[in-house]
């Protein structure tokens, strides 16, 4: 056996291949197989055997076949004693329910009773199939062969190596200015890089509440509070509101100034405990926007990073790296809150030009 | 009613004239339909309830196809901001995109609209699962093997299609689950490097949200990818009939000959009815079970975000595998920011994808098996390939279990970091367990085979002896019911042997390792040497 | 559902149906055995908090205090180790936490959780009058305000912004840190609801009036009742829980239920 495989493994490498004579590989040929014993007996059904069962079968069919015609008449009817009343959401049910429920039955009893049909009534001895090899006979694979032979012959693209050789050149460049194109599919001379560095905040933006544009004062953040923040005039932009709310959407909390630990150089970024952190998650973006008022924890719910508040926004579980950009506020005469300037790092996802 | 005189009458209404005659008549004159039908009309499919699992995912494409252009001739892709003035209520009034509010207008101000939505949606959900589940049928038994590797990797291909069809088609409502669930795409494609940046910025025509994305999203969804999916399910189908099905082992059946029905009539009842079946049930689904309520959602915008933000099941796997990775893993390198939380989820999938779809061309490197097979393998008669599955499988499961980690956490009240922490565990040794554990489970119902077919079958009857001792009486198993436990195909581990030059190469060395892997445990099957001896030893 | 079998809300806005008589009737006995009975229990509450004063009351709190909450929040409502100090909590927060049968808390876990509530409506409101007497706090919310007749629209879109990130855009509730959880909010009174937003009970943020209006919580109410009350269109809602609980159902049920009549289907006929 040991000598079969390695000899056989030779010949499988090679280009013969045959159906019959197939090289099995390390296939265990068995010399003393066991014989396939033929086709069982075949077993007859009972609506062979009993007319009446048979005509039993034959009125389940039927009766399916008209069960499905009260089907489709029933979503027809249903159609028109279902409308959908405005402002009316049950209305909408009712509609989807019965429309739905006799389109089911028109559907099911078409499918059930022609199965039925097929497996108690039709013809059910198997019939037999012969297979034959997938690869033409060799007399068409020499004749598909000798014609390759012959349009090479006649066209000379053997030959005539030039024209073969610019032909292909020529194929592989006629493509090119389509990729040109989808150049196009993005606004001309911008760098989305540049675009990413920088977001609508800049000195002196107030802080105003989600989605209604009213600033927010300092004295109205409480403590354990959570503002949903964008910058005031936001509402107005008429082109490209949400292209920059993906970018400046911040979350506001209000912590104990003795429960953020602030580095030297932040320490007048945040007002009175009151600290604006980026809400756009620096993993894949999505809005990390679930503040745990007690434990002081930011969760992105989409793929459960964590971002501790009292420590810069760092991240202390799931996939995401970087902190989470803080927004430098402080308050204006009024005591309205304000940006101090804009994010000092590009905020949301990684992307390959940031550093 | 024999086959004789099926198609004698055929053949006589065709001659005879009549209506159908002369409708027939006049068809086959201009297409030479009469060769089809002679050639595919008694074409005999062999009958599994398994065999039935690639149909359901090619009618549930139909149903979207028939869904789908319903709901195109309502459906607006365009995000122009408008002010939604439709039926539902607590949306009333609020700014969102066109495609949105079309797609709410179908559902509250259309009759039927909804039902259409739900079907289209759920079918979408069936489709790809069906797919799913297809793939894994011809996978464990081996229906992959010479010829119909390439069938294997159209497929393939088409369950890659088809997960990209769902995705584009869930974006398109412009709700506020789809949209971060592009947001995240974009994050993904962002973190790519060198491109990501650039394929992002043209991805959405400038910045993210960006005007554009649903309108492009839509062209792919009812134009190009359909266009490859149906060329494809055409392919698919051709070579289905050009290979003709395979069967699982049985008595009669052989490598040369396919057992079973004819497509006229038996078959095609039974498929024509199955169709109606699976739309039936997507129906009786659509019409009872709500399915991505956009109008709870409400319209994207990029700060709101809703718990349990998940994309549909079949993207699950890779929303999964961004959720297992630990923190830290990205680092600015060269000036430039490497990505690597969501590179290493990308060429994982990316290399596991890679690796089944040319499997089949694996183990046929590993066998050197160049004969065609026509007959299934039972998956314990290949412990290695069943095993990889079903580590594959297990790999597959973690990530997608993962991708709910969040609502597991809640509803068996663990913690949601226990939740990751378990499953990137689960995710590197998982595998190995199921790779392990599936091995011996096959190798065990081998053995067990072999005493089935040596001994018989225990029947539960103890006897006592003259001479007092208690045996349980064996039944002995039928010559038919045998040969579906002795007819598979063995494989010998590869001895190395030196090539025509006298040199043993690295790609010998290392087929001749990964096939003492596949084949070192081996059960032979009983030979007929072996089943005499075992009678005379019984009588 | 109807509006019989959702206690606690008055009326439906939406609770015409087919008939119009049918709907009269149907809020008629909607309010007189439930609305009727909440509006009762509001005024009654709403009294006691405008008495809160009434030194009766309090007295009858501070005795209830000590001998239910004073060995976690101290003798004094100051807090200790085990519990946080209450004072200035105000009423509104001990009629949630007690209300809900979150306090007194059985055992210690990630989270108070809801449960049977352990104390009699009079109890609550002295607990509650003698918490808002140790120091000015939220006070119990206006009926008006309660009422779920507000803007359904606006309240659903603060209600995206604010609220769904944790409680899930359905209401059905979501998972945060360390096995902490935001609660499904379906069938929360109104009153809890507004107490809720304006407390921000356990790891739950503050809604202050300035953040979000009363007349805005109002909304908010008004949308999370028009949930309640207005069955999802498209059928069963599987929980609200979004694809995977519609990824489960079409794996178990629509691809279970069709591989079961495959099977049929290819099975030898009798």
């Amino acid at each position: 056996m040991d000598d079969n495989s390695g000899k056989d493994l030779t010949a499988a490498d090679s280009s013969s291949v045959g159906h019959e004579g197939a090289p099995a590989g390390t296939a265990v040929v068995v010399r003393d197989a066991v014989a396939n014993p033929g086709f069982p007996p075949h077993r007859p059904r009972v609506t062979d055997l009993n007319p009446s069962a048979e005509r039993r079968a034959e009125r389940t069919v039927y009766t399916l076949f008209y069960l499905s015609i009260v089907g489709s008449v029933f979503a027809i009817v249903a159609y028109m004693v279902f409308p959908i009343i405005p402002e009316e959401p049950d209305s909408v049910r009712l509609n989807n329910l019965f429309i739905g429920l006799g389109l089911t039955l028109a559907l099911l009893a078409i499918g059930i009773g022609a199965v039925h049909w097929g497996k108690a009534l039709m013809f059910d001895h198997e019939g037999v199939d012969e297979r034959h090899p997938v690869r033409g006979s060799d007399e068409t694979r020499e004749r598909a062969v000798e014609i390759f032979h012959e349009a090479n012959v006649e066209s000379g693209i053997g030959r005539r190596t030039l024209i073969r050789n610019s032909l292909i050149g020529a194929l592989i460049a006629f493509p090119l200015p389509a990729v040109v194109l989808f150049r196009g599919l993005g606004p001309q001379d911008t760098n989305p890089a540049a675009l990413l560095e920088h977001t609508m905040w800049k000195k002196g933006t107030r802080l105003a509440i989600d989605p209604t544009g009213t600033p927010i004062k300092a004295s109205d953040v409480t403590l354990g509070s959570a503002f949903h923040v964008i910058p005031e005039g936001l509402q107005d932009l008429g082109h490209g509101k949400l292209e920059e709310k993906a970018k400046a959407a911040v979350l506001l909390m209000r912590l104990k100034p003795e429960d953020i630990n602030e580095p030297a150089d932040k320490k007048d970024w945040s007002y009175d405990g009151i600290v604006a952190y980026s809400k756009i998650c620096t993993h894949v973006g999505c809005p990390v926007a679930l503040y745990e008022q007690q434990t002081h924890t930011l969760l992105c719910p989409c793929h459960q990073s964590q971002f501790d508040v009292t420590n810069q926004c760092e991240v202390i579980f799931g996939p995401a790296k970087r902190p989470l950009p803080q927004l430098p506020i402080t308050v204006d005469s009024e005591g309205y809150l304000i940006a101090q300037s804009d994010f000092t790092e590009p905020v949301g996802p990684s992307f390959w030009e940031r550093n | 009613m024999s086959t004789a005189t099926t198609t004698t009458e055929l053949v006589e209404t065709k001659k005879s004239g009549g209506l159908t005659g002369a409708a027939a008549n006049y068809i086959d004159e201009r297409t030479s339909i009469s060769t089809a039908v002679k050639e595919l009309g008694r074409k005999i499919f062999p009958d599994h309830w398994s065999f039935l699992l690639g149909e359901v995912a090619l009618y549930s494409f139909v149903i979207i196809l028939l869904s789908g252009s319903f709901l195109t001739f309502f459906f607006s892709a365009s995000m122009t901001p408008v002010e939604y003035d439709g039926s539902y209520m607590p949306l009333k009034g609020v700014e969102m995109s066109a495609a949105m509010a079309s797609s709410l207008d179908i559902s509250f101000d259309i009759r039927g609209g909804l039902l259409m939505r739900q079907v289209h949606h759920w079918a979408a959900l069936l489709f790809v699962a069906a797919i799913g589940l297809h793939m894994l049928r011809i996978y464990f038994t081996g229906a992959f093997r010479k010829p119909r590797e390439l069938n294997w990797v159209i497929g393939f291909v088409l369950f890659i299609l088809a997960m990209a069809e769902g995705f584009t088609g869930y974006s398109l409502p412009d709700d506020l689950l789809s949209g971060n669930g592009l947001r995240i795409i974009d994050g993904m494609v962002k973190g790519m490097p060198l491109v990501g940046t650039w394929i992002s910025f043209l991805l959405f025509g400038g910045e993210f949200p960006g005007e554009a994305i649903v309108g492009r999203l839509y062209s792919l969804h009812i134009l190009l990818l359909p266009a490859i999916i149906v060329a494809l399910i055409a392919m698919h189908l051709l070579f289905v009939v050009v290979h003709k099905h395979t069967q699982y082992p049985g008595a009669g059946r052989t490598n040369q000959n396919v057992v079973g029905y004819p497509v006229l009539p038996v078959y095609a009842a039974k498929a024509g009815g199955f169709f109606f079946i699976v739309f039936g049930i997507v129906m009786l689904m659509a019409s009872l079970f709500t399915i991505n309520p956009i109008w709870n959602y409400g319209p994207y915008d990029p700060s709101p975000v809703s718990a349990g933000t998940q994309p549909d099941w079949y993207i699950g796997f890779a929303d999964g595998a961004l959720r297992l990775i630990p923190p830290g893993l990205e680092f600015v390198w060269l000036d430039r920011t490497w990505s690597f939380n969501i590179l290493i989820p990308l060429v994982t999938l990316g290399l596991f994808i890679l690796v089944v779809l040319i499997y089949p061309f694996i183990e046929a490197w590993v066998t050197g098996d160049k004969r065609e097979h026509h007959i299934l393998d039972r998956p314990r008669n290949a412990p290695t390939r069943t095993a990889i599955g079903a580590a594959g499988v297990t790999f597959y499961a973690v990530l997608w279990a993962t991708a709910s980690s969040d609502i597991i956490a809640t509803h068996f009240k663990v913690t949601m970091e226990g939740v990751i922490h378990t499953m990137q565990f689960l995710a590197i040794v998982g595998p190995f367990i199921a790779f392990f554990v599936t091995k011996r489970i096959c190798l065990a119902l081998q053995k067990k085979d072999r005493e089935i077919v040596l001994h018989g079958y225990e029947s539960g009857r103890i006897v006592r002896l003259p001479g007092g001792e208690y045996i349980e009486v064996h039944q002995p198993v039928d010559e038919y019911e045998r040969w579906k436990l002795v007819s598979y195909n063995d494989y010998k581990p590869l001895m190395i042997r030196p090539n025509s030059q006298g040199k043993i190469t690295v790609g010998q060395k290392a087929r001749a390792g990964m096939s003492r892997w596949f084949f070192e445990d081996r059960i032979e099957p009983v030979s007929s040497t072996e089943l005499e001896r075992s009678h005379s030893d019984h009588h | 559902m109807t509006t019989i079998s959702t206690p606690k809300q008055t009326g439906g806005r939406k609770a015409g149906r087919r008939s119009p008589l049918a709907s009269v009737a149907l809020i008629a006995i909607g309010l007189l055995f439930t609305g009727g009975a909440y509006a009762a229990f509001s005024t009654s509450t709403a009294s006691a908090e405008t008495n809160a004063a009434s030194q009766q009351t309090v007295g009858e709190g501070q005795k209830l205090f000590a001998a239910n909450c004073a060995t976690c929040h101290g003798l004094e409502a100051a807090g200790t180790e085990a519990g946080p100090s209450l004072i200035g909590v105000g009423a509104a927060s001990v009629d949630f936490q007690v209300g809900t049968g979150r306090m007194p808390m059985q055992l210690n876990g990630p989270q108070a959780e809801k449960k049977a509530v352990q104390f009699t409506d009079e109890q609550i409101a002295s607990l509650a009058a003698y918490v808002a007497s140790l120091a000015p706090g939220p006070a119990l919310p206006d009926a008006s305000l309660l009422d779920g007749e507000g803007d359904a629209a606006n309240g659903a879109e603060l209600f995206r912004i604010n609220c769904a990130m944790c409680h899930n855009v359905a209401g059905a509730g979501g998972a945060l840190t360390q096995g902490k959880y935001a609660p499904a909010l379906a069938g929360v009174t109104e009153k809890h609801i507004y107490e809720a937003m304006v407390t921000g009970p356990q790891n739950m943020p503050v809604f202050n009036d300035m953040n979000i209006s009363p007349e805005s919580k109002r909304d908010i109410i008004t949308y999370l009742k028009y949930l309640d009350n207005n069955p999802s269109p498209g059928g069963f809602a599987l929980g609200a829980l979004g694809p995977v609980s519609e990824g489960l159902f079409l794996w178990i049920f629509g691809l279970g239920s069709i591989v079961a009549l495959t099977v049929w289907i290819t099975a030898k006929s009798n």
